[in-house]
C-alpha cells in the first residue's frame, strides 16, 4: 500500500520542498522535481505490473469529512484504467520536466515552474486514483488551478495573464455543471463513493426528476441522464468540447513544456478518463451517451477544420488536440470506452511528441511561432525534424505507427453503432483527411522550402531537449502495438456488438483510414511542396475566411457574454458600490457631522445658559412627575 | 396657628427668587448671593418640618446646611479672586472659553 | 399676634429677596440679603427653633455676608448693567416652576405623624440641649464629616486666593 501512496505524495514533496525553499534553489530546482518525478514513474510500473497480475485497490485512506450522513474520505481506486492512466501521467510528466531542464534554462521563474508542475502532477494523480466524487472534483479543481497558475507563468505579459483568466473562467463554466451532477448524485444515492454509486446505479434506472416543478410545471427528466449530462459538462469545459473548447488555443500563452504536459497529456483527458470512470452511469442512460457522442464528432470536425489554415505553430497542435479530444468523446459516446482510452494514451504519446518538437523549433529560433517565419529547418534540426514526423504520421494514423490502431479502433465502433454512429464515422473518416493535411502542412512550411526567418543558423537543441522526443517518437511508435483495450476490459462492460450488416467495416476501415491519411500528406505534399503558389490562390473564400478566424466562436462569446457581463459589472460598480453603498455609509458619516454642527452650538462656555438648561431640565422632570 | 402650607409657599418663592437670581444677573457675586437665598429658603422649608412634625432632625439637618453653606462661600469667593486675578472681569458673560 | 408677625417676616423676606436679585450696586444687594437673614432668624423663633436662628444670624448673617463685603470692596465692584441678555427667558422659566411647585404643593398631603419631640419638650430642654442630644448621637458621623468639609473648604480657600502658590 505505501507504494501507491508514495505515487502521488513525492510530486506533493517537491512542490512544498520548491515551494518553500524555491528562492534559495533557484536553478538547481530540477534536482528536487526530476528525481520526486521518476520516482513516481518507477512506482506507477509497479503498480502496472500489480494489475496486470489481477491485484486491485479499492481503499479508504483518511477520513476526511464525516458529519451526519455525509461521509467523504481520501482513498485510492486502483485497477486497470487507473493504472494506464498512472503510466500515462508519469511518463509524460517525466519526460517534460527533464525537457524543461533545457527549455527553461535561465528563466526568472525556473524553481517556480518546477513547483507548479509537481503540483499539477500532484493533482492528476490524486484525480486518478479518486475512489469517490468529491476527491475528483477537488482534484479536478486542482488541476485547472494549476492549470492558471502555469499558462500565466510569464506573468508579466497580458495576453498570458487574459489566457490564464479565460482557460479559468470557461472551465468554471463547465465545473459548474460538473458540481451540480456531483451533488444530483449525492441526493440521488446518499454516498460520494464511487462502489456505492455504481452498484446502485442500476437501481435508479427509472427515476425520475421533474424539472420544471418549481414553476408548476411537469417535465420528467431521468435522473441518471441529468446526472450523466452535469457531469458531461463538467468533460466539455476540461477536455475543450465545443462549446467550451475556446480557452486551449488561447493556453498556448505558456511555455511549451506545459502546452505538451497538460494540455495534450493529461489534464485536459481528465474529462475523457472520468467518462470511462462513471462509465456505469452513461452505459444506463443512452440519451446521454448519443449527446456525448454528438458533441465529440462534431468537435471533431471543427477544430480540424480550423486548424487548417491557422498560422501559429502551437495553435495548429492545440486544434488538433481539441480534434483528437473530440474522438476519444465521440468514442466514449459509442460506448467503447476501451478504445477512447486506448487513444487517450497513443495521443498522449504523438501530441506531447508534437508539442514538445514544437518547443524545440521556436526554441531554437529565439522564440519566433509564426509559420510565415519559418522554413527550411531540416538540415539545421534533423533530430526535431525525424521525431516531428514520427509523430505527425503518428497523428495521421498511418500504419504500424501507434495513432493508427487507435484511431481505428474509434472508427470501427462507429460504424459498428449504426444509425446515427455511421454518420460519425464517416465525419471521423473525413477529419483524418483534414488531420494529415494540416500537420503535414506544418512540416513542410516549417522544415522544407526557403527559410523566411531572421535566424540565419539555427542549431539542434541540448540533449535535455531532444532525448526526450527521441523516447516520445519511440513511444508514439509501440503505443499501438499493445494490447490495450483487451487489458481494459475487465473493466467495462463489453464492447457492443456490431449492428445489423455492420461487420464488414472492420476489414474496411484500416484501408480507408490509411488512404485517408495518405490522401491529405498528398494534398500537402502538393500545395506546400510542388505549387505554393496555390494556397494563396484558394486563400479568398469564405470558407478561408471562417476558418482562419476561427468561425468567429470567441467574437460571438464576446458579444453575447463577455460584454454584458462586463457592462452589468460596470452598472453595478457604479450605481450600487459607488452611488447606493458608498452614498449611504457616506452619507451617515455626513449626516452624523452635520448634526454635530448643529449640536454643538449648545455649549457657548456661559455658565447661566448651562444653569437655564438645568432649571428647564428639573422643571421638565418634576412635570413627568406630577403628571405621570 | 399658622398652616405648614404657609411657610411652605413662601420657602417655595424665595427658592424660585434665588433661582431666578442665579439666571439673569451677570456678576458673579450677585449669582453667589442668590445661591445663598436658595440655602435659605430651604433651610425655611425643613425648620418648619421639624417644627410641625415635631421631630428635631429637620433642625439638626439645617445646622449641616450652614456649615456646608459657609464652606461653600468660602471656596467660592476665593475662585472669585483667583479669576479676577486672572481675567480682571468678575462679568460671567466674559468667562467663556470652554466655548465651542 | 404670630400670624402678624408672620406676614411681616415673610413680606419682608419677599421684598428684600427681590432686592437682592434686583439691584445693581452689589453692596446694596449685600445689605438687603442681611435684611434677610435677620427676618429669617425672626421667622425661626416663631418656629419654636431660637438655637437655628441664632445660629443663622451668628453664621450667616456675621460671617458669610461680613466675607462677602470683604470680597467686593477688595475687587472694587463697579456699578454695572443690571441683567444679562437671557433676562427674560430666566424669568419665564422661574414663573414656570414657581406654578409647578406650587401646584404640587397643593396637590399633595402631609403626613401627620408626630415625634417625640413636642414644642413642650423643647421648652423644657432648651433648644440648645434638644438639638445636641441628637446631633452628638445619632447624627454623629455626619457632624465628624461636616468639620472635615470646614478644613478641606479652609486649605481650598487658601490654595486658590494666595498669590503664586499655584504657579510653583
Amino acid at each position: 500500500m505505501t507504494q501507491y501512496i508514495l505515487i502521488p505524495l513525492l510530486p506533493l514533496a517537491a512542490f512544498v520542498i520548491l515551494g518553500l525553499f524555491g528562492h534559495i534553489i533557484r536553478e538547481k530546482a530540477h534536482w528536487v522535481a526530476v528525481p520526486a518525478v521518476l520516482l513516481s514513474l518507477l512506482f506507477s510500473l509497479f503498480t502496472f505490473v500489480d494489475v496486470s497480475r489481477g491485484e486491485q485497490v479499492y481503499a479508504d485512506l483518511y477520513t476526511w469529512i464525516s458529519s451526519a450522513n455525509f461521509q467523504v474520505s481520501i482513498g485510492f481506486q486502483i485497477d486497470e484504467l487507473t493504472a494506464v492512466m498512472l503510466i500515462l501521467v508519469t511518463v509524460v510528466s517525466s519526460l517534460v520536466n527533464i525537457y524543461s531542464v533545457g527549455y527553461m534554462h535561465g528563466d526568472k521563474g525556473y524553481a517556480r515552474f518546477f513547483a507548479y508542475v509537481a503540483l499539477f502532477t500532484f493533482s492528476m494523480l490524486m484525480l486518478v486514483l479518486a475512489n469517490n466524487f468529491l476527491q475528483l472534483y477537488v482534484f479536478w479543481e486542482a488541476v485547472g488551478l494549476c492549470s492558471y497558475l502555469l499558462i500565466a507563468h510569464w506573468y508579466e505579459k497580458k495576453s498570458a495573464c487574459d489566457a490564464a483568466t479565460k482557460a479559468f473562467l470557461v472551465n468554471r463554466v463547465g465545473d459548474f455543471g460538473f458540481g451540480l451532477g456531483v451533488l444530483l448524485i449525492f441526493l440521488t444515492f446518499g454516498s460520494l463513493d464511487y462502489l456505492t454509486v455504481f452498484t446502485q446505479a442500476p437501481l435508479h434506472q427509472d427515476e425520475t426528476l421533474n424539472l420544471l416543478g418549481w414553476v408548476g410545471g411537469n417535465w420528467q427528466v431521468s435522473i441518471l441522464t441529468l446526472i450523466a449530462l452535469l457531469l458531461f459538462a463538467g468533460a466539455v469545459g476540461k477536455s475543450a468540447q465545443i462549446p467550451l473548447h475556446v480557452w486551449l488555443p488561447d493556453a498556448m500563452e505558456g511555455p511549451t513544456p506545459i502546452s505538451a504536459l497538460i494540455h495534450a497529456a493529461t489534464m485536459v483527458t481528465a474529462g475523457i478518463f472520468m467518462l470511462a470512470r462513471v462509465h456505469t452511469i452513461y452505459d444506463l442512460s443512452p440519451i446521454a451517451m448519443d449527446v456525448v457522442m454528438v458533441v465529440g464528432g462534431i468537435t471533431a470536425l471543427f477544430a480540424a477544420t480550423i486548424a487548417l489554415t491557422q498560422t501559429d505553430i502551437k495553435r495548429i497542435v492545440a486544434y488538433s488536440t481539441v480534434s483528437q479530444l473530440g474522438y476519444m468523446t465521440m468514442a466514449c459516446g459509442l460506448g467503447a470506452y476501451a478504445a477512447g482510452i486506448f487513444h487517450l494514451l497513443t495521443h498522449g504519446a504523438f501530441k506531447a511528441l508534437l508539442f514538445l518538437a514544437a518547443g524545440s523549433v521556436i526554441h531554437a529560433l529565439n522564440g519566433e511561432q509564426d509559420l510565415r517565419r519559418m522554413g527550411g529547418l531540416k538540415p539545421f534540426m534533423p533530430t526535431t525534424y525525424w521525431t516531428f514526423v514520427v509523430g505527425a504520421t503518428a497523428l495521421a494514423g498511418i500504419f504500424p505507427f501507434a495513432g493508427f490502431f487507435s484511431k481505428d479502433a474509434i472508427l470501427i465502433q462507429a460504424f459498428h453503432h449504426g444509425g446515427l454512429g455511421r454518420v460519425f464515422g464517416w465525419i471521423g473518416l473525413i477529419t483524418v483527411v483534414m488531420t494529415a493535411f494540416y500537420i503535414f502542412r506544418l512540416i513542410f512550411t516549417v522544415f522544407h522550402g526557403p527559410s523566411k526567418s531572421a535566424v540565419k543558423h539555427p542549431h539542434e537543441s541540448p540533449a535535455v531537449i531532444t532525448l526526450p522526443l527521441m523516447i516520445l517518437a519511440v513511444l508514439s511508435i509501440v503505443t499501438g502495438w499493445f494490447p490495450i483495450p483487451q487489458f481494459l476490459s475487465s473493466v467495462f462492460v463489453a464492447v457492443p456488438e456490431p449492428a445489423e450488416g455492420q461487420a464488414m467495416w472492420e476489414t474496411l476501415i484500416p484501408v480507408l483510414s490509411v488512404l485517408a491519411g495518405l490522401g491529405g500528406i498528398l494534398c500537402a505534399y502538393l500545395f506546400y511542396v510542388r505549387a505554393p503558389q496555390l494556397p494563396k490562390r484558394l486563400a479568398q473564400g469564405i470558407l478561408y475566411r471562417l476558418s482562419f478566424h476561427k468561425w468567429y466562436v470567441d467574437e460571438i462569446y464576446d458579444r453575447l457574454f463577455v460584454r454584458p457581463t462586463v457592462n452589468m459589472a460596470n452598472a453595478l460598480w457604479k450605481y450600487m458600490d459607488v452611488e447606493i453603498i458608498d452614498g449611504a455609509v457616506n452619507g451617515v458619516a455626513e449626516l452624523t457631522r452635520d448634526w454635530a454642527m448643529a449640536l454643538r452650538r449648545i455649549q457657548t462656555g456661559q455658565i447661566q445658559h448651562y444653569a437655564l438648561y438645568m432649571a428647564v431640565g428639573a422643571f421638565l422632570m418634576i412635570s413627568v412627575y406630577l403628571f405621570l | 396657628m399658622i398652616p405648614l402650607s404657609y411657610y411652605l409657599a413662601l420657602s417655595s418663592i424665595i427658592f424660585v427668587i434665588g433661582l431666578v437670581g442665579v439666571l439673569i444677573r451677570r456678576n458673579l457675586i450677585i449669582i453667589l448671593l442668590s445661591i445663598e437665598l436658595m440655602f435659605n429658603a430651604a433651610n425655611i422649608n425643613f425648620v418648619a418640618f421639624s417644627h410641625y412634625l415635631q421631630a428635631i432632625t429637620g433642625q439638626v439637618f439645617v445646622f449641616f446646611v450652614m456649615t456646608v453653606a459657609a464652606a461653600e462661600v468660602a471656596i467660592g469667593l476665593a475662585i472669585i479672586i483667583a479669576l479676577y486675578r486672572g481675567r480682571a472681569t468678575i462679568n460671567v458673560e466674559e468667562i467663556s472659553l470652554m466655548k465651542w | 399676634m404670630t400670624q402678624l408677625l408672620f406676614f411681616y417676616f415673610a413680606g419682608v423676606i419677599v421684598v428684600t429677596s427681590f432686592l437682592v436679585i434686583g439691584l445693581k450696586n452689589p453692596i446694596y444687594s449685600a445689605i438687603s440679603l442681611l435684611v434677610m437673614f435677620f427676618h429669617v432668624a425672626g421667622l425661626y423663633v416663631l418656629l419654636n427653633a431660637e438655637f437655628i436662628a441664632v445660629i443663622q444670624i451668628i453664621v450667616y448673617a456675621g460671617a458669610i455676608l461680613v466675607l462677602y463685603l470683604f470680597v467686593v470692596m477688595l475687587l472694587n465692584v463697579k456699578r454695572e448693567e443690571r441683567y444679562q441678555h437671557q433676562f427674560l427667558l430666566g424669568l419665564f422659566v422661574g414663573l414656570l416652576i414657581l406654578t409647578e411647585v406650587l401646584l404640587i404643593l397643593m396637590r399633595s398631603t402631609f403626613s401627620t405623624e408626630t415625634g417625640e419631640y413636642t414644642v413642650e419638650r423643647i421648652n423644657t430642654l432648651g433648644s440648645t440641649q434638644a438639638v445636641g442630644q441628637v446631633l452628638y448621637t445619632t447624627y454623629l458621623f455626619p457632624f465628624e464629616v461636616a468639620s472635615f468639609i470646614l478644613l478641606v473648604a479652609m486649605i481650598g480657600a487658601i490654595v486658590l486666593a494666595k498669590k503664586g502658590i499655584l504657579e510653583k
